[in-house]
């Protein structure tokens, strides 16, 4: 053996199973009961052994093509038929078809006397040829037990048991045999010692008044199997189980952002509103506007053609329909349309295995791309601890990330722990937004802020929250010396910066009517001068003209005095003249 | 192999015509030492107590087993008393003939047995 174990481990052939076709089952078994061998399920009265065992053959015979022997010790065929009717199991077509095969063996010890040595050779008969009848690939023996009652020879029924499970094998079909929860054994008459391949145990336990319904593989020889408890239950399409808590971290996320229905919030939110697939908690004081701001995210989900999936525990459908009206949201068509599911129920009303359950098995029938539970608190209601309801809790919402579903969780706390969740689930939630009553000059205001938002660069600021008859609005709040102002402090604090902005304008429009006024009087100066300018200039120039002329008249005098003097200059003008004209210009 | 074709024998009619008529059905499988052993004891018990009003139909379940589903048959051998009423059925090989009697109702179930 010097093969390392990788090679020894890849060659070993894969044990064969038959899928149940139960609903979580094939998972938590890793695709079904061991093919070909017989499996134990066994239970206390009312578990659900009859129905697993039922549904396995109805489901092998319609879904998966093998044929089924049904061999009930304990019921009639018209018994058995009627009971799972209510499942959507039509025995009687089942039958007629051929793919189901219902023997009923009835043994009445008052009937029988036991004289000698017998064997079970006749119920092997009627089991062999119940199998062959019809092809059949799955038996059931529901309860084989039974027959301890009927027969007293114990040291023969168990030889003769031992041979079945033996024969059964043999025979190659995969089969369920149910059997009664013994006193600290398994089963009553100790049968797992013959059935040692597969052993399932049902329980039904009613912790405060609340029962569920739980499922464990006990043993599964040549396979590896989920070994926790899960709950399943039992409804109209039959037995669900939920593998919820095998769910690892390893979902896919996505960039991709969804709105938050209200602008103010989307802009808080790096402008883009929740990732999707995210989960996010709103937690605030009873009244402080929860549940409304789930209705806006549905609502803006439901104008985008989203489904949604809103788990009322304390409100009915109607009264968040009319409720929310008050605030000018209409989601009456959506739910009409069938965009908008509500589930509402009392959280009491079943435990928190079975409220998960319910929600697993709605979410996988609706697909809504958003999941509302308001409120997460009254699942501690329904029976459990803290660590229950968080474990609860943490297996939702991983479940509900695995698929991609944005959660809204809110979450009503007390004044004094605002900043506190019921069962301290803020390291589950990515977007933590908190709603919370500022009371101040005798008013109750409600504020917002966004207490954390993973991945995203958000804002710390505390908004003013109103609720309106046009939704949600987000306003600023003031911050004074006291703290936030809201509501009429704000109002008030609105009114003195109103009042100071206008006296502020006012000045300003002084000041500008005084500079004009300068302005226009500078101007009035500039003219004047200019005019008083423009009158000196012209005097001037006049006089310089009548200066010119003057002395035009005396040169031409002198002129005309050298003519008449006969001066012997060519040119008539003297040349004393001549030089003192250059001075005369100059003045000019 | 003498006893084979003893149990291979269909109907045992023993009738004296004013009797009240024992109807029994022996359910045997093929021929299996408790089969044959049950049957021959089966014989000599009525032979010993209903001489003359007693018949006897062996079904061998291996060949029709289609049968075993009508008396309720589980275990083999089995005596089915179809006839007087009520309905009574003995299982096992009926080497306790006392027990037998008291299962065919010949007997009252005595105390001390």
């Amino acid at each position: 053996m010097t093969r390392p174990a990788g090679h020894l481990k890849a060659a070993r052939p894969k044990l064969a199973k038959a899928p149940s076709g139960i609903q979580g089952l094939d998972e938590i078994t890793g695709g079904g009961l061991p093919q070909g061998r017989p499996t134990l399920v066994c239970g206390a009265a009312g578990c659900g052994k009859t129905l697993l065992a039922m549904e396995f053959l109805v489901r092998g015979a319609t879904q998966h093509g093998e044929p089924g022997v049904f061999m009930a010790f304990e019921e009639t065929a018209e018994e058995l038929t009627q009971n799972v009717r209510s499942l959507g199991f039509d025995l009687d077509a089942l039958c007629r078809q051929k793919k189901l095969a219902v023997d009923f063996v009835r043994i009445e010890r008052s009937e029988i006397e036991e004289t000698g040595e017998y064997d079970l050779e006749g119920l092997f008969i009627r089991l062999d040829h119940a199998i062959d009848s019809i092809g059949a690939k799955r038996v059931v023996l529901d309860t084989v037990e039974a027959l301890f009652g009927g027969l007293s020879n114990t040291l023969i029924l168990r030889a003769e048991i031992r041979r079945l499970f033996r024969w059964l094998k043999d025979k190659g079909v995969t089969a369920i045999i149910t059997a009664e929860r013994g006193d600290g054994t398994l089963t009553r008459h100790g049968l797992e010692e013959y059935v040692t391949d597969c052993v399932i145990l049902l329980d039904h336990r009613v912790d405060d008044q609340v029962s569920t319904r739980r499922l464990r593989v006990v043993k599964y020889r040549g396979s590896s199997h989920g070994t926790n408890e899960y709950p399943f239950l039992i409804d109209e399409d039959g037995i669900s189980v939920l593998p919820i808590t095998s769910l690892g971290l390893n979902h896919a996320v996505t960039d991709e952002r969804v709105p938050t229905g209200v602008a103010r919030l989307d802009a808080m939110l790096d402008g883009q509103g929740y990732y999707r697939g995210s989960t996010v908690l709103v937690s605030g004081t009873s009244g402080s506007g929860k549940s409304s701001m789930a209705a806006h995210f549905v609502d803006t989900a439901s104008r985008r053609g989203e489904r949604s999936l809103y788990f009322a525990f304390e409100e009915s459908p109607g009264q968040i329909v009319r409720n929310m009206r008050s605030i000018g949201l209409d989601l009456e068509p959506w739910v009409k349309k069938g965009l908008l599911h509500f589930q509402a129920s009392r959280s009491s009303l079943y435990g928190l295995e079975m409220h998960l359950a319910v929600m697993h098995k709605l979410v996988k029938e609706i697909e809504p791309r958003l999941v509302i539970l308001d409120p997460i608190n009254n699942l501690s209601r329904a029976g459990g601890t803290a660590k229950d309801v968080l474990s609860t809790l943490t297996r939702l919402v991983d479940f509900l990330k695995v698929q991609g579903i944005t959660t809204m969780l809110t979450n009503v706390t007390t004044q004094d722990h605002v900043e506190e969740t019921d069962s301290d689930i803020s390291s589950l939630v990515d977007t933590w937004l908190l709603l919370r009553d500022l009371e101040l000059n005798g008013e109750r205001n409600r504020a917002m802020y966004v207490l954390k938002s993973r991945g995203m660069p958000h804002s710390n600021q505390i908004r003013e929250f109103l609720l309106t008859s046009r939704g949600i609005e987000l306003n600023d709040v003031y911050l004074g010396a006291e703290g936030v102002l809201t509501g009429s402090a704000r109002l008030a604090q609105e009114a003195r910066e109103k009042a100071a902005t206008l006296k502020r304008q006012q000045e300003v429009e002084a000041k500008q009517r005084e500079l004009e006024r300068r302005r226009e009087a500078l101007e009035a100066r500039i003219t004047a001068l200019r005019k008083e300018f423009e009158a000196e200039s012209q005097e001037l120039e006049r006089r310089i003209v009548e200066d010119k002329a003057r002395t035009d008249v005396a040169r031409m005098d002198k002129v005309r005095m050298g003519i008449s003097r006969k001066s012997e200059d060519g040119s008539g003008v003297p040349r004393a003249v001549a030089r003192s004209r250059r001075p005369q210009e100059h003045q000019a | 192999m003498k006893r084979t074709a003893t149990v291979a024998v269909k109907k045992v009619t023993e009738l004296r015509s004013d009797a009240a008529v024992w109807e029994l059905r022996l359910y045997v499988a093929g021929q299996s030492p408790k089969s044959v052993a049950a049957f021959t004891n089966l014989k000599k018990l009525c032979d010993e107590h209903l001489a003359g009003k007693y018949k006897i139909e062996v079904i061998d379940l291996v060949q029709q087993p289609q049968l075993a589903a009508g008396d309720q048959i589980v275990a083999i051998p089995t005596l089915v008393r179809k006839l007087p009423e009520p309905l009574r059925k003995i299982v096992g090989d009926l080497r306790d003939t006392e027990r037998a009697l008291v299962g065919l109702n010949l007997r009252p179930v005595r105390s001390e047995a």
